[in-house]
C-alpha cells in the first residue's frame, strides 16, 4: 500500500464518519456543505469527461436541468417514486444528449462551433422551462411536493440529512469510479486520438463519432443523475440554479480550478467555489450579493492565464516530477 | 386568425430588430474574423456600455453625447480586454480561450450586480409613436435601426478604405506576410479589438434607449448574437448580416404569434437544426 | 551588404541551419540552392526576422539584425517574397500592392513606388481592382515581386520563386527577376531549380541538411558536378 493509497483510504473513512461525529450545533449545516459539494463534484466530473477530451460543452446546465425537472415533475403530477423517475429523467437526457451530439460528431463541429452549440441547447432548455410555466412554475421554480405519508424510501424525500449525506458520498464515489474506468479504457486513447487529429483518427479505423456521442451520452446521464439527486435534497429546481448559462459556467470553473485532467481535480475545484462562497455569505450577508461570482469570475481568467491545468492538477504535475527525479524513471501517467 | 396587421407590424418590428442585433453580430464576428477568438463577454460588454450611456444621462449629459462616451468607453474596454486577458491566451487551445472569456462573462454580470444591483435601469426616452396606415412603429425603434445601419456602413468604408481598415483584412487572411510588410500584427488586433469595443459601444447606445439594462443583459443577448454569428458562418461579416434579420423576424412573428419566450425558443431550435444542416453556418465560406 | 556567419536555427527540438555563413554584396545577386527540407526557407526567416536564430549573427549594411521582429527586418531595408507568394486573396492587387507600403518611409513614396511596379509589371495595373486570389500563377508571382517592391528595399529575398509555374513562366520570371536586379536592386534568391537560377545570378551557395558545401562563382559551378549533385540531391 503506498502511502498515497493510505491517505486516499484514511479520508475516506473520515468523509464516511463525519455524520456520526458530534460536530457541535452547526452540524446540519456542514453536513449541508458537504452534500453540495459531493454532488455538485459529481456534476463536475461528469463535465470533465468530456471536457478533457476537448469537447467543451457549456450547455451543461440543460442535462442538468432536464434531469432535475424531470425527476421533480414525475413526482409532483404522477407521484411517480425518484426510484423509476430520475432513471427516466436520465434516459431523457440520454435522448437529448444524442440529438444533439449526433450531428455534431458526424459534421465534425468542433472546439468553437461545439461550445456555442451547446450553449445554445443550454438556452433552450432554460427558456422551455421558462416559457412553460404552466406545468414548470416558469422562473419561479418549482418546489418537490412533500411525500405526506408515503415512505421516505420511495419518495427519496428524507427528514434527516444524513441519509443524503451518504447518498451524496456514494453518488460522488460512483463518479469517481467511472471517471477513473474511462481513463483507463481504450476509449481514453482513442478520443486523445480523436482531440489532437480527427481525420487523422478516422484514417486508423477509430469510430469518431461514436466515441464522442458515447462520452457525451455517458456525461449527460451523469449530470442528468447529479440533478436529479441535487432537486431531490433541495426539494426545489429552478431554471436560473438549475440550467442556463450561468450554471453551466458555474461547473467549468470549477473544474477548471481544480484541474479537468485528474481524477480528483473537479471535487478540490468544487470543495473550493463552494468553501468560498459560504465563506462568503457568512461574512458579508447579503450586503455584497454577487462578490462570490465576481471573485469566480476573476480567478476562472487567472487560472486559465497562468494555471492552466487547475490547482490540483498543477500540484500534482510538481509532485510528479520531484517523484521522478531522484530515481530517475519516469512514472506512468496516473 | 391573427390580424395580418400584427404580422405585418411583427414583421417590420422584426426588420428594425435585425439591424440591432445585426451590429451586435458584426462587432463579435470583427473580432473573431481576425484574431480567431471568441469573445463570450462580448455582449456583456455591450451591457456596460449601456450602464455608460444610463450613467452619463442621469448626471445631465445630453443623449447624443452619452452615446459617444459609450463608444469611447467600449473602444477602451476592448483594448484593455485584449491587453489582459486575450494576449496572454493567443496561442492556448480553444478550450482555454473560451473559459477565459467565459470567466470574463461571469465576472462582469456579478461584479455589475455587486456595484449596481440587479434593479432593471432604463432611460426615459421621450420619442413618439409613428403611425403609417394602422401600423403603430416606435420612433425609437426606427432611429436605432437607421443608426446601427450608419455604423456598419461606417465600418464598411473603414475597412475598405483606410490603411489601417485594409491592414486588418490583410492580417485575418495572412498573419505572417503582413508582418513581412512591415506592421505589427500584435498592434492590428489590439486596433480591431479596440474596433469591436466602439461597435459594442454603439450597441450599447441604441440598446439602452429600447430596453433596460441589468447585469444578466447579456445572458438574454448573448447567446442570441452567438447564434446569428454561427448561423451565418463564424468570422463570415456579411452572413451574419443577414442571419440576424432572419433570426430576429423568426423572434418577432414567433412572439406575435406564439409568446415572446417561445419566438426565442423556435429560434434556438432552428439555429441547433440548421447547424445541423449546414454545420458551417448557411452562409460559410467555402474552405 | 549581407553577412551572415555562424547561424544556426530550427523549429521547437528541431535544428534545420548548422553555422551557416554566407554573404552578399551591394548590388550581387546570390542564389542559395539545395534539395528540398535543406533548409533553405528557414535560412530565409531567419534573416527576415519570422523566426529568431539560435546562434549566429546576421549583419545588414553593419546593423545586427539577428532576432529582431519582421517589422524592424524591412524598415532597415531587406524585403521578403515569401515561399508560396502568401499574396492576401480577398485584397485586391492594389490593396496588395498597397500593403506593400506598409512602413511610413515606403508609404510617403507611394504614388512613386506603385509608378514604378505598374511600369515594371503593366498586367498589374491592368488587374488593379482584381482580387488577388483569382489571378494567375505567374500574375500571382509579379504581384508578390511587386509588393516587395513597395516597401523600398535594398536587399530582396526570393523564396523558391518557381514553385508551382509551368516552364514557360518559369523563363518569364527568372528574366522579370532580372530586370529587378536591373533596377538596382541586390537580390538574394533561395532555389531548387538550379539550372535556370545560376544563368541569372553572379554566386550561388549549395546548402544541404543545414549547412553550406559549396560555394562559388556561378559560370565555375555551372560546369561542374554540383549541378549534377543539386539534381540527385532533387
Amino acid at each position: 500500500m503506498t502511502p498515497l493509497r493510505v491517505l486516499a483510504v484514511l479520508a475516506l473513512v473520515a468523509l464516511a464518519l463525519v455524520p456520526v461525529l458530534p460536530l457541535g450545533p452547526a452540524q446540519e449545516y456542514i453536513w449541508h456543505v458537504i452534500i453540495q459539494i459531493f454532488l455538485w463534484s459529481f456534476v463536475g466530473n461528469a463535465w470533465s469527461l468530456m471536457g478533457r477530451f476537448g469537447l467543451v460543452s457549456l450547455g451543461h446546465g440543460a442535462f442538468l436541468g432536464v434531469g432535475a425537472y424531470a425527476t421533480v415533475l414525475l413526482w409532483n403530477a404522477f407521484g411517480l417514486t425518484p426510484w423509476i423517475g430520475a432513471p427516466l429523467a436520465v434516459a431523457l437526457t440520454v435522448v437529448l444528449a444524442l440529438v444533439v451530439a449526433y450531428p455534431c460528431s458526424r459534421f465534425q463541429v468542433v472546439g468553437h462551433y461545439f461550445g456555442l452549440v451547446t450553449l445554445a441547447v443550454g438556452e433552450v432548455i432554460r427558456l422551455l422551462i421558462v416559457a412553460e410555466r404552466d406545468w414548470t412554475g416558469g422562473s419561479l421554480g418549482v418546489t418537490l411536493k412533500t411525500s405526506g405519508t408515503a415512505s421516505g424510501a420511495v419518495s427519496l424525500q428524507f427528514a434527516d440529512k444524513r441519509v443524503f449525506y451518504y447518498v451524496g458520498l456514494a453518488a460522488w464515489l460512483f463518479g469517481l469510479w467511472v471517471w477513473w474506468r474511462v481513463d483507463h479504457s481504450m476509449a481514453r486513447s482513442a478520443m486523445e486520438a480523436i482531440g489532437e487529429d480527427e481525420t487523422a483518427a478516422a484514417s486508423v479505423g477509430i469510430r469518431v463519432a461514436r466515441f464522442k456521442m458515447g462520452i457525451t451520452a455517458l456525461s449527460a446521464a451523469l449530470t442528468a443523475l447529479g440533478g436529479a439527486l441535487l432537486a431531490l435534497y433541495l426539494a426545489y429546481a429552478n431554471p436560473d440554479t438549475m440550467s442556463g448559462i450561468g450554471v453551466s459556467l458555474r461547473i467549468v470553473f470549477a473544474v477548471v480550478l481544480g484541474g479537468m485532467y485528474a481524477l480528483l481535480g473537479p471535487f478540490v475545484g468544487t470543495a473550493l467555489t463552494i468553501a468560498l462562497s459560504e465563506y462568503l455569505r457568512i461574512y458579508f450577508g447579503i450586503k455584497l450579493i454577487g462578490i462570490a461570482e465576481t471573485i469566480y469570475g476573476l480567478l476562472l481568467i487567472v487560472f486559465i492565464i497562468f494555471l492552466p491545468a487547475g490547482i490540483y492538477g498543477s500540484v500534482a504535475q510538481a509532485l510528479r516530477r520531484r517523484v521522478s527525479r531522484p530515481s530517475g524513471r519516469v512514472p506512468a501517467r496516473a | 386568425m391573427l390580424d395580418p396587421i400584427f404580422l405585418l407590424e411583427a414583421v417590420i418590428n422584426g426588420v428594425l430588430l435585425g439591424g440591432v442585433l445585426a451590429l451586435l453580430a458584426l462587432g463579435l464576428n470583427l473580432i473573431f474574423g481576425v484574431i480567431d477568438i471568441v469573445w463570450i463577454a462580448y455582449v456583456d460588454l455591450v451591457a456596460l456600455c449601456m450602464y455608460a450611456v444610463y450613467f452619463l444621462v442621469t448626471w445631465g449629459w445630453p443623449l447624443w453625447l452619452a452615446g459617444l462616451g459609450a463608444i469611447v468607453v467600449g473602444a477602451v474596454l476592448g483594448a484593455l480586454v485584449h491587453l489582459l486577458i486575450i494576449t496572454p491566451i493567443l496561442a492556448s487551445p480553444p478550450i482555454n480561450q473560451l473559459l477565459a472569456t467565459g470567466g470574463l462573462l461571469f465576472f462582469i454580470q456579478s461584479a455589475a450586480t455587486l456595484l449596481w444591483s440587479t434593479d432593471h435601469r432604463s432611460i426615459r426616452v421621450n420619442m413618439p409613436t409613428i403611425e403609417i396606415g394602422g401600423i403603430f412603429v416606435s420612433f425609437t425603434r426606427l432611429l436605432a435601426f437607421a443608426l446601427a445601419i450608419l455604423a456598419m456602413v461606417a465600418l464598411y468604408f473603414f475597412l475598405t478604405r483606410t490603411y489601417t481598415g485594409t491592414a486588418i483584412r490583410a492580417v485575418s487572411q495572412d498573419r505572417e506576410a503582413i508582418a513581412l510588410m512591415g506592421a505589427r500584427p500584435q498592434r492590428l488586433y489590439l486596433v480591431t479589438s479596440a474596433v469591436g469595443g466602439a461597435m459594442a459601444g454603439v450597441a450599447g447606445a441604441l440598446l439602452i434607449i429600447q430596453y433596460a439594462v441589468h447585469p444578466y443583459f447579456g445572458g438574454a443577448f448573448g447567446p442570441l448574437t452567438f447564434m446569428i454569428c454561427v448561423l451565418g458562418g463564424l468570422g463570415n461579416m456579411v452572413g451574419a448580416f443577414f442571419a440576424a434579420f432572419i433570426m430576429a423576424q423568426v423572434i418577432s412573428v414567433g412572439g406575435v404569434i406564439v409568446s415572446t419566450e417561445m419566438g426565442y425558443v423556435i429560434a434556438f431550435v432552428i439555429f441547433i437544426v440548421l447547424m445541423f444542416v449546414r454545420p458551417g453556418g448557411i452562409f460559410a465560406r467555402r474552405a | 551588404m549581407l553577412e551572415l556567419s555562424g547561424v544556426t536555427a530550427g523549429y521547437g527540438a528541431f535544428t534545420a541551419l548548422w553555422d551557416v555563413s554566407l554573404r552578399v554584396a551591394t548590388g550581387e545577386a546570390v542564389a542559395v540552392v539545395g534539395p528540398n527540407g535543406a533548409g533553405k526557407t528557414t535560412l530565409l526567416r531567419a534573416i527576415s526576422g519570422l523566426i529568431a536564430p539560435r546562434g549566429g549573427r546576421v549583419i545588414f549594411e553593419g546593423t545586427e539584425l539577428a532576432g529582431r521582429p519582421p517589422y524592424e527586418v524591412v524598415a532597415h531595408g531587406i524585403a521578403h517574397v515569401p515561399e508560396g507568394r502568401r499574396l492576401f486573396p480577398q485584397l485586391t492587387v492594389a490593396e496588395n500592392l498597397k500593403m506593400g507600403a506598409y512602413l511610413p518611409t515606403a508609404r510617403a513614396h507611394f504614388r512613386e513606388s506603385l509608378a514604378r511596379v505598374y511600369a515594371l509589371f503593366p498586367v498589374l495595373a491592368e488587374r488593379q481592382a482584381q482580387r488577388a486570389g483569382s489571378l494567375s500563377g505567374g500574375e500571382q508571382q509579379m504581384l508578390a515581386v511587386g509588393r516587395a517592391l513597395m516597401s523600398r528595399p535594398k536587399l530582396i529575398l526570393f523564396d523558391e520563386p518557381s514553385m508551382g509555374l509551368a516552364p514557360v513562366m518559369v523563363l518569364r520570371l527568372f528574366d522579370l527577376i532580372r530586370r529587378v536586379r536591373e533596377e538596382g536592386y541586390t537580390i538574394l534568391v533561395v532555389e531548387q531549380n538550379v539550372r535556370q537560377v545560376l544563368k541569372l545570378v553572379d554566386r550561388a551557395y549549395l546548402l544541404e541538411v543545414g549547412r553550406i558545401k559549396i560555394e562559388g562563382r556561378a559560370a565555375d559551378l555551372a560546369e561542374q558536378d554540383f549541378v549534377r549533385q543539386a539534381y540527385v540531391g532533387l
